[in-house]
């Protein structure tokens, strides 16, 4: 099934650099992804791996592994940030 | 002791600089800067009061730790009873301003009167007189500070002052000191602007040399430096992408609120995003950011330095643009781009500069440019009445009506009298998406529930540093909440107010709270100022404040039905985004806010919550 990934701030970093102008990039996966084996197979450093959106909803880390993906779903991650 | 014990009166109908001493009882009880200053006006001033007219008054105050040695100890507050929202308003800034004031000797300066000229305040340490700004008047605020210092053959003098929008009286007019710091919300500015009080401009060589205890107190700061930078939000978060980051995390979630908040997200966000910032430009080959920046004694240095593309139509033959300058940060690129649909990024540079250029809050000017875009899309606003076509997506109209605002030429003089004005002008009250006549900031109340009771309670109106519950509700500091949950959020917000009190009254910046909790803030208090700042002590002063500021504002005639959300966010749901369907639910949260704040039904402070408090 196809997925959006977005990796935002210093994450972009780990896109193609085709992806990076628009941080996000259409993502086939298996049928049976959980955010975290998307995150696992993109090797992207856990201490960035902080803020972990689907569709806009927070993912707690413990819930990670069993939240399984679905088709046309965008899993957007942000290393540690903050603003106001 | 921290504070310098000394205040500078200045009376402007009587031309006076008269020195007194700090009220050390109240200092006690009030710390510093917004609490200390708040205690003073509400002392001094009849709550009814006309916020132009002379009987108001404008307090500059720094905290015990501006320009000390603590991280981010470069804060100063101006307070007054503010003419946007007819309430207290008190306005933060950075820059080098406030450790210049310190340095010069004095806690606070209280400005009284008007002057029957323009004048602008000069102070050299315990020297303060008042000087003729006729040649400054009707200058810009980047003009004002060459000006000065050319005056005074003293590039180091540090200047406060007003643009023609605080000349002008733009309801929303700021301070601005070092180019793009700003004393930037609820209209200090047209409060200055009233009084012919141009500017301040302060030279201190004294620094501050009377910590209650230097030891303890350079350990103290030590650690909590060490903090900050191992910390991964303010060590690198920060540094790197500023509150920028914030753009496409808000969007993503549906908590940006667009065009006038008829939606939540915005298509064209990342192009105006942190990310888009770092980029290199079709055009010149040159990113959008340049550097990033820190005020005094900061290590963060969350403050964004850009240079503009000198191809964009807004800056042609303009080059007093071209060069690096501040901006943007989350809340102005929001303001000016999502409220109005606005994605072109050099744009929003460009109405920003004229915000810093000319003195005006650009969250409270690109909000009612979103409101006028809605009523012109309506109908209800023609291009003749404007003076120009401004669809939801102008890049165009952002400019120009930022320069008939800040210049106050035509539909511009409508726009500086804030969104609630011009929306009841023209018949659609509802319109205008403010609270106590304040425009909203960069988070929607429908998607972060606690964003929507931080708001309705907010003693400055419609405000993001009075509670910043995104705190929890999207970045999980200290703890983090559902932003579609209502339990929990009035206790939470409650705490977040009363802290974020102390931490305004203390000469620090309230970004170092994204590593620091009040157990790494208290030990530097403590050690400045000696006496009793146990961390109950500093909460307490914190709920303290905030009530003091809620008796100001009942007093100036606010009631519990004036903490509330337009019907908007309290009637029409979000469209998209991880909130779909839901709207803000205030009335979950707010009576029991007003419990847990020992405030009656109504909102008042009970007998008791003010015995409890010392009120």
């Amino acid at each position: 099934m196809e997925i959006t990934l977005k990796l935002f701030a210093s994450l972009s970093d780990h896109l193609p650099p085709a992806a990076r102008r628009s941080n996000a990039l259409a993502l086939e996966v298996a049928d049976d992804a959980s955010v975290a084996s998307v995150i696992e197979s993109w090797a992207l450093p856990p201490r960035l791996v902080h803020l972990v959106l689907v569709n806009g909803e927070f993912v707690a880390p413990e819930s990670r592994s069993a939240r399984r993906l679905k088709p046309g779903d965008a899993l957007a991650i942000w290393p540690p940030i903050a603003g106001g | 002791m921290a504070w310098t014990r000394k205040i500078l009166r200045v009376n402007l109908t009587q031309g006076s600089c008269v020195s007194e001493p700090l009220n050390m009882a109240w200092a006690a009880q009030y710390l510093g800067q917004r609490g200390l200053a708040s205690k003073y006006l509400v002392s001094e001033i009849d709550p009814g009061v006309d916020p132009l007219a002379p009987e108001n008054k404008l307090i500059y105050a720094t905290g015990p730790l501006t320009g000390t040695m603590a991280s981010t100890g470069g804060r100063y507050s101006v307070v007054t009873k503010g003419p946007l929202t007819g309430v207290i308003a008190c306005s933060n800034s950075g820059g080098y301003f406030g450790a210049e004031l310190k340095f010069a000797g004095w806690d606070m300066i209280i400005i009284e009167g008007r002057s029957p000229q323009p004048v602008y305040l000069h102070i050299e340490n315990e020297h303060a007189e008042l000087l003729p700004a006729g040649e400054l008047w009707g200058r810009t605020v980047w003009e004002t500070e060459a000006m000065l210092r050319q005056r005074h053959q003293d590039p180091l003098l540090r200047v406060s002052s007003i643009g023609r929008a605080g000349e002008n009286l733009v309801l929303f007019a700021a301070i601005v000191n070092d180019l793009h710091r700003a004393a930037g919300r609820s209209g200090v500015g047209a409060v200055m602007g009233s009084k012919n009080l141009k500017a301040v401009a302060v030279r201190g060589t004294r620094g501050v040399g009377n910590v209650a205890d230097p030891k303890a107190f350079m350990a103290a700061v030590t650690a909590g430096k060490k903090v900050l930078a191992e910390n991964a939000v303010t060590g690198q978060g920060l540094p790197t992408y500023g509150t920028q980051v914030l753009m496409n995390v808000i969007n993503e979630m549906g908590a940006s609120p667009t065009r006038n908040h008829r939606d939540v997200q915005f298509e064209g966000a990342r192009r105006i995003s942190a990310e888009a910032m770092h980029e290199k430009r079709a055009t010149d080959g040159r990113t959008h950011l340049v550097t990033n920046q820190a005020c005094f004694g900061c290590t963060i240095a969350c403050g964004r330095i850009s240079r503009i593309d000198e191809s964009h139509f807004s800056v042609d033959n303009k080059p007093q643009y071209w060069g690096a300058n501040g901006g943007l940060e989350y809340e102005a690129a929001w303001a000016l781009g999502n409220a109005n649909g606005v994605d072109d990024l050099e744009a929003l540079q460009y109405a920003n500069l004229l915000c810093n250029e000319d003195g005006m809050d650009p969250i409270s000017f690109g909000a009612t440019v979103g409101a006028v875009m809605e009523l012109y899309e309506l109908g209800v606003l023609s291009k003749e009445e404007i003076g120009l076509e401004a669809p939801f997506g102008s890049a165009a109209a952002l400019c120009r009506l930022a320069e008939m605002t800040a210049r106050g030429e035509g539909f511009g003089t409508i726009i500086g009298q804030g969104s609630k004005r011009l929306c009841a002008r023209y018949g659609r009250p509802e319109l205008s998406m403010t609270v106590k006549g304040q425009e909203f900031p960069a988070y929607d109340g429908r998607a972060l529930q606690g964003m929507g009771l931080a708001y309705a309670t907010s003693n400055r109106g419609a405000c993001h540093l009075r509670g910043y519950m995104v705190s929890s509700e999207v970045f999980g500091i200290p703890v983090k909440t559902d932003p579609r949950e209502t339990a929990g959020k009035p206790e939470l917000l409650k705490a977040f107010q009363d802290a974020t009190a102390a931490v305004d009254s203390s000469g620090l910046c309230v970004f170092t709270t994204f590593a620091w909790t009040m157990n790494d803030i208290q030990p530097q208090i403590q050690a400045a100022c000696g006496g009793d700042w146990s961390l109950e002590s500093l909460l307490q002063t914190g709920e303290r404040i905030w009530n003091l500021e809620r008796d100001f504002n009942l007093a100036a005639g606010i009631t519990a039905r004036d903490d509330t959300l337009p019907p908007r966010l309290l009637n029409e749901p979000c469209k998209t985004g991880a909130s779909q369907g839901m709207v803000a639910e205030l009335g979950k949260m707010l009576p029991e806010y007003y419990s847990l704040r020992g405030w009656s039904p109504d909102g008042v402070p009970t007998a008791d919550t003010r015995a409890r408090l010392g009120l």
